[in-house]
């Protein structure tokens, strides 16, 4: 018998509120803001209070897909990536760099956003990258 | 001011008189809910007092229910405070706790945070540890009540409309533990908008804290609007008090005013 809170942080927004996943016998079975995070102070908004409902959903990806025919198959990480590699260098050469654009995201770290720019601007050569908080 | 807390504890999980010990625990300068069960653990016990008294109380009652659900023939101790003690007696009333299957560990609050809630009676019957403080009575209520009507109601339409609805007050609370709530039911009070239908949302479940509500104040603690609805429950606890000699939580005995009404 285990039952715990495990403090984790909402990867909804950019906020990063402080959260605590009630775990029973290692399954998560609710939520409750964090009252000694500074960031959100013992509150949170309705997508927070809801992270432990997407946590378990079937349809959260679970490991690589590629599109084929309009159709999603598995995939290994290795075929993904060679794949989509090959088609971003594909477009860039027949319709040049700012035929692609990049969307990155808030619910990424900092570090992971940077690289990210750092990609497209010196791998793809292009600026147009933009964040999904200005969609 | 934990040592007797723990004392305690540290019997019944010897003596094997209970199974776990719902309380919270401080890790790396967090204080969370935890459920001891090993006796070695309690030295990082925390009674949910971080920079104020009392400013990490969390809803452990409904985090028992959890508990009772899963593991039904288990008897477990837990936490509790004065609110917390309320909210017991009429978790027993309405089924959703076995009062044979709970021992409770009472922690009496400071003078500090009974003036902060405006505490009925901050401390429980099962005190182990803590101060048995005195009453409080509640001055933000009577102040609301100075206002004439119309100011009234123009200062909770003021009030219900920074409302982003994220369902906190309900989500926290420790007496909410229905399977459908009318607050999220379209045909009883829209749904879709923000804020929500002003003041049908709050007064809703306002009406259905009638007999529930044990002024714990965690409601108004997760509000991110600092809405003030601890005084919206106080008054209508205060209502039901008047009205039907109903103090909520006072006795695992008398029936709730809910109950009243099925009978007749």
């Amino acid at each position: 018998m285990e039952f715990k809170t495990v403090l984790s942080f909402c990867p909804y927004c950019g906020c990063g509120c402080g959260l605590l996943l009630e775990v029973l016998d290692g399954k998560i079975v609710g939520t409750l803001p964090s009252k000694t995070s500074p960031v959100n102070q013992g509150k949170l908004c309705i997508k927070g209070w809801t992270v432990h409902e997407f946590i378990t959903s079937p349809n959260r990806l679970t490991q690589p897909m590629v599109r084929q025919d309009d159709a999603l198959h598995d995939s290994s990480w290795d075929e993904a990536l060679h794949l989509a590699a090959t088609r971003l260098k594909e477009i860039k050469e027949k319709h040049g760099p700012d035929s692609i654009g990049v969307l990155t995201s808030a619910k990424c770290t900092n570090e992971e956003n940077y690289l990210l720019q750092k990609f497209t601007r010196a791998a793809l050569g292009t600026n147009n990258i933009d964040h999904c908080a200005r969609l | 001011m934990s040592t007797k807390i723990k004392e305690a504890v540290r019997a019944l999980l010897t003596e094997g008189k209970i199974k776990g010990f719902l309380g919270l625990r401080e890790e790396k300068g967090n204080i969370m809910p935890y459920l001891f069960c090993d006796p070695k653990e309690l030295d990082a016990l925390s009674l949910g007092d971080w920079k104020k008294p009392g400013d990490t109380r969390y809803p452990l009652n409904q985090l028992m229910i959890k508990l009772a659900m899963a593991y039904p023939n288990e008897t477990f101790a837990v936490l509790i405070r004065g609110c917390d003690e309320r909210g017991l007696k009429e978790l027993f009333k309405w089924k959703q706790l076995d009062e044979e299957k709970i021992v409770l560990i009472g922690l009496g609050c400071p003078d500090e945070l009974a003036k902060a809630c405006e505490c009925e009676k901050p401390f429980p019957d099962s005190l182990i540890d803590g101060p048995k403080g005195e009453k409080v009575d509640s001055q933000k209520v009577a102040q609301v009540e100075g206002m004439d009507l119309d100011t009234r109601l123009q200062f909770w339409k003021a009030e219900f409309n920074r409302c982003i609805k994220c369902f906190g007050c309900r989500n926290i609370c420790p007496m909410c533990f229905c399977n459908e709530c009318s607050i999220e039911e379209d045909q009883l009070v829209g749904t879709g908008e923000i804020p929500p239908a002003n003041p049908t949302f709050h007064l809703a479940r306002a009406i259905h804290m009638v007999g529930r509500c044990i002024d714990c104040g965690l409601c108004e603690e997760a509000c991110p609007a600092d809405i003030p609805l601890r005084t919206l429950y106080k008054k209508v606890g205060e209502i039901i008090h008047q009205e039907f000699g109903y103090k909520t939580g006072l006795s695992v005995d008398e029936k709730s005013p809910f109950n009243i009404i099925e009978v007749k």
